[in-house]
């Protein structure tokens, strides 16, 4: 276990030190000089050159590399050329909104998902597993910011049942903040959900045919029991794994969630830092997004052990 | 096969576009936001343009970046993956850079390479290529790895066949058929990158015909001409259906024991 732990840690910093490349690289590729760009149209040579050597930009690019990565670690993220405000600054502003919708996709999409996954597999041929499992595929090609505009025209426009758009500070109260993300969650979580459902049900599928369901069977067991107790906890390495992978990859429908819904979160930020050119914002959501995506995938791999104590390292 | 003759149907529209849509370009300020009639048959948007003739040339730009990053993707796969596969120091190197790029959400990486020329149709299927590469790449790899352990790939090689031969005639047929259903699945993936891109405003440039342009540019008019955003948005859900499908349907032809299984 332990040498497994210490080998899988080597590889996570290899894989971060391959996006940190990709990334600095990506700055250094983008066209125009980023003293320039800061210093605005206006602005006299003299005075981008010494932007370029305040920036440190006439130095190697290994050595630029090394302060960029030394800065990085240090929670130094770098100035938004467009706002002027530290990176880091900007997106813990906008991480509220974000966490609170990815964090309720995650608990609708695991729990209904799971849920369809084990009915489609209890009764696999049947009609509630025709339903499921038709529903899955629709719901893996319809994209979330179609499904978005039919939510908030029939549920917010036409009924006015919730609200269109927007988003309401938790401490604002809880009740407006859940009301707000009710639609921007069921629209994020549609793919998702989908996706669980349909590695549940095959990884039930699997478990089920096992000799030692037919033996619970035999024993009398409930079909509670022995769907939940017999059938789910083997079928559960890949589940988890499933749903480790889809909050990690929440991100990119997260984007386009919120610029649906008008949600000031971190999408929103990357969206108009696109339209503004604004690199060290990109830069910063790129590096953590994929720190944390590389961090779950981590902790998934090691809690193999807790779900399934037979897997040792 | 219902998703094969549904994508058929749909290129045969988008291709004789021309011949029964009107202009979609053409501006009529004096019929802005109309709603659905005889003469257009999905209504206007707010600039007076013919909802339908939009939707219909936007298939075409869905196609033409849904098919090409699928056939870069899997050509590109196939070439690293199959090195990779066969050979070990090549392949740790390669699945690390394919690791790194996989940590980065596709939606974010695309937008990212993208933000270096501004939106463009080149860089787009270059970006969406790019995305797309590193799943592909993984799956030729592990083909790669089994096959090349099986008797008649040794054979080959003790009956003195060279390296290119090898890769070429022996190990490269057997990925075919995954990556053929893995390349619908990635077609079915760039065309909804490219909507998504678009809607983002960062895919095509807002002049072309798109469903994510569309969609994007009647955010506004959604209680007034709903049809504005349903037309391309169901245009869009029905054709990443149809592709999603013959995904499905491939894998079935190639692999009969997954579709009892199912």
């Amino acid at each position: 276990m332990g040498t497994y732990v210490v080998r899988r840690m080597f590889s996570t910093v290899a894989v971060m030190a391959m996006v940190g490349i990709f990334v600095f690289l990506l700055l250094r590729l983008a066209p125009g000089d980023p003293a320039a760009m800061i210093a605005g149209k206006s602005a006299t040579a003299e005075v981008i050159a010494g932007i370029r050597q305040q920036m440190g930009l006439n130095d190697p690019i290994p050595v630029q590399f090394i302060r960029w990565v030394r800065d990085i670690l240090g929670g130094d993220f770098g100035t938004s050329i467009f706002a002027g405000r530290p990176v880091l600054e900007l997106i813990s502003q906008r991480l509220e909104p974000t966490l609170s919708l990815s964090i309720l996709t995650m608990v609708l999409s695991a729990t209904v998902g799971v849920c369809f996954g084990i009915l489609a597999a209890w009764r696999a041929g049947g009609l509630v597993d025709r339903i499921l499992t038709g529903f899955a595929t629709l719901g893996f090609s319809v994209p979330v910011f179609v499904v978005g505009f039919f939510l908030i025209y029939f549920f917010a426009i036409k009924t006015h049942w919730l609200p269109v758009q927007g988003y309401q500070p938790i401490e604002s109260g809880f009740w407006p903040w859940l009301m707000h993300l009710i639609l921007p969650t069921i629209t994020l979580s549609i793919p998702y959900l989908a996706f669980i459902a349909r590695i549940t049900r095959a990884s039930m599928l699997e478990v089920l045919s096992e000799d030692y369901m037919r033996t619970a069977a035999a024993k009398g067991a409930s079909s509670y029991s022995m769907l939940v107790h017999h059938a789910l906890k083997n079928a559960g390495a890949p589940i988890l794994t499933v749903i480790g992978l889809s909050f990690a990859g929440l991100v990119g429908g997260v984007v386009i969630t919120e610029t649906v819904f008008n949600i000031p979160g971190v999408g929103r930020l990357v969206v108009d830092a696109i339209n503004n050119r604004d690199y060290p914002i990109i830069q910063g959501v790129l590096i953590l997004v994929a720190g944390l995506y590389v961090l779950i995938n981590l902790a998934v791999d090691l809690s193999y052990t807790l779900v399934d104590p037979r897997i040792r390292y | 096969m219902i998703g094969g003759g549904l994508l058929a149907l749909m290129i045969i529209l988008a291709l004789a576009a021309p011949l029964y849509a009107g202009d979609p370009l053409n501006m009529d300020p004096f019929k802005r936001l109309q709603p659905p009639s005889t003469e257009m048959w999905f209504g206007s948007d707010n600039l007076g343009r013919d909802v339908f003739a939009r939707a219909v040339f936007g298939a075409r730009i869905s196609l033409i970046v849904g098919l090409t990053s699928a056939a870069g993707a899997a050509l590109g796969a196939l070439l690293i993956g199959v090195l990779a596969g066969y050979s070990c120091g090549f392949d740790s190197i390669v699945m690390r850079v394919m690791d790194g790029l996989m940590s980065i959400p596709t939606v974010l990486l695309a937008i990212a390479l993208i933000s270096l020329t501004g939106p463009g149709v080149g860089i787009l299927i270059f970006a969406i290529t790019i995305v797309q590469l590193p799943s592909v790449t993984r799956l030729v790899r592990s083909v790669v790895m089994s096959v090349r352990e099986r008797p008649y790939v040794e054979a080959a090689i003790c009956g003195g066949a060279r390296l290119p031969k090898v890769l070429l005639r022996h190990i490269l047929p057997s990925t075919i058929p995954a990556l053929m259903v893995q390349s619908a699945i990635v077609c079915a993936d760039a065309i909804m990158t490219e909507a998504g891109l678009s809607f983002l405003g960062a895919g095509v440039p807002p002049e072309i015909p798109s469903w994510g342009n569309m969609i994007a540019n009647s955010r506004l008019y959604l209680a007034i001409a709903p049809m504005t955003i349903f037309a391309p948005g169901i245009c869009l859900a029905v054709m990443v259906l149809a592709v999603n499908l013959l995904g499905d349907g491939l894998r079935d032809l190639f692999d009969p024991r997954a579709k009892r299984r199912r």
